[in-house]
């Protein structure tokens, strides 16, 4: 049988579809647990690579941020911290947030700091205070970068809030995890199936969100290069 | 704890990491010297990277266990494909490193298209590819690591044993041998760039921690 095959025998049932671990419960579940984890991450980035940027200060310190955290072991930062503070809150968020900030800040700072140097002049010369040149000029014209970041942040959150089902964490993950444990492939099979429909529309998401939050000048721009 | 199963652990986990890195090397090149001399072409390439990526791992073993079974293959082709989504930016960017006169300075020699590829471009494009190369085997090493929960042997399995049985020192050691893993392999790659470029300046301090001449991550994740 087709992986195919086994999530449809699984999700067709209608038990999947009702109680607390159904599978609507589990897709707001993990929707909710993705959008906290990304709204602590981006209020802890986004305000630090903009100020990074704008500065100057502390951009190696960023970057090489930015290469190290590939080499943390998702699985292990979950599992430590839930052994060190018991399975709460805390437990899954400060993992989720931490993997979900170096994206978000890195794409942040270069955005911010790769704002031509001529517009930064400009807006100088106009007379615009520092916080009107970064609100007015070096966010807009960073936006591309922001939401990128922003976007990565969200595919490393979501996929990290699934590997947290084995802590203990709900969401799509638990299917997976539960599946496995009682080698149960058809409830592994839809657990994945929608994991992968989950990430391709945060993805959609967030090709919406560029288009909206993206300047007009800035998409023409895109559009002739 | 029987610790004499860590060097085989270490082994089955240099090796989930290294191989998807390399055989996504292999694909990128042509890929990427494909997209680079055919400016159509990147931009699909590029849609369907990015959404590959977007995928989590967990999900992706999942899918192919009913194909491949519970064996490194499951684990090996998802993190083959995210290292190929990491190297074909970096190797478009690398070819696109390559200056005009250089190019045309290499045609008024005589040299063919093959020859140029070979002798001049990719040289030049080293020092990126490699960049990308980097970011691709740190992420596989470490993402190896969640195989272990479909039973794909990895050092995981220190993590895993250590939550169940409730003993932080194995998790120390599983994920202190997983970054350190991924350390010496990417300080590896930085020494084969030093031999493969040997005109480039020497910032030995910046490199090893990541700075030197690497593409910025942005151009792992590309917008579109």
């Amino acid at each position: 049988m087709s992986f195919f095959s086994f999530a449809w025998n699984w999700l067709k049932q209608p038990a999947q579809w009702h109680g607390s671990g159904g599978i609507p419960v589990r897709i707001l579940e993990q929707l909710g647990y993705t959008a906290l984890a990304l709204l602590v991450a981006a209020l802890i980035a986004v305000p630090l690579g903009i100020l990074i940027g704008h500065t100057g200060r502390g951009a190696l310190a960023v970057v090489n941020v930015a290469n190290a955290w590939r080499a943390i072991p998702t699985l292990g930062l979950l599992v430590l911290l839930t052994i060190w503070l018991g399975f709460n809150v805390l437990a899954w968020l400060v993992p989720l947030v931490v993997l979900g900030i170096p994206p978000i800040l890195v794409n942040v700072y270069e955005g911010v700091a790769g704002v031509d140097p001529e517009l930064r002049d400009a807006a100088r010369g106009m007379g615009m205070t520092p916080w009107q040149q970064v609100r007015k000029v070096e966010v807009p014209v960073a936006m591309p970068l922001i939401v990128l970041g922003l976007r990565t942040g969200a595919i490393f959150v979501v996929a990290t809030a699934t590997i947290a089902a084995y802590i203990g964490l709900g969401g799509l993950g638990r299917y997976i995890i539960d599946g496995l444990a009682v080698s149960n492939y058809g409830e592994v099979a839809g657990g994945a199936l929608f994991v992968v429909l989950l990430a391709l529309a945060v993805q959609a998401l967030f090709i919406g969100v560029r288009r909206v939050a993206v300047p007009k000048g800035l998409r023409q721009q895109g559009r002739a290069s | 704890m029987d610790w004499s199963a860590v060097p085989r652990l270490i082994w089955e986990n240099a090796y989930l990491g290294i191989v998807p890195a390399l055989i996504g090397l292999v694909i990128a090149l042509p890929l990427g010297i494909a997209c680079a001399r055919w400016k159509w072409l990147y931009p699909p390439v590029l849609s369907a990277t990015s959404v590959l990526y977007a995928l989590p791992s967990l999900a992706l073993f999942i899918v192919l266990i009913p194909y491949t079974g519970l064996t490194d293959t499951t684990v090996v082709i998802p993190l083959t494909l995210f290292s190929l989504c990491v190297l074909v930016p970096n190797v478009v960017d690398g070819m696109r490193s390559v200056p005009e006169e250089v190019r045309q300075a290499a045609t008024a020699m005589g040299f063919g298209t093959v020859r140029r590829l070979v002798q001049v471009e990719l040289p030049i494009a080293v020092p990126i590819v490699i960049a990308g190369l980097r970011v691709a085997m740190v992420s596989s090493i470490s993402l190896a690591s969640v195989g272990q929960l479909i039973g794909v042997s990895s050092l995981g399995y220190l993590i895993v044993d250590g939550y169940q049985r409730d003993f932080p020192e194995e998790i120390y050691v599983g994920g202190g041998l997983i970054i350190a893993l991924a350390l010496v392999c990417d300080l590896l790659l930085v020494l084969l760039r030093r031999v493969l470029t040997p005109w480039q300046p020497r910032r030995s301090r910046e490199e090893i921690l990541g700075v030197g001449v690497a593409a910025p991550p942005t151009t792992m994740v590309v917008a579109g």
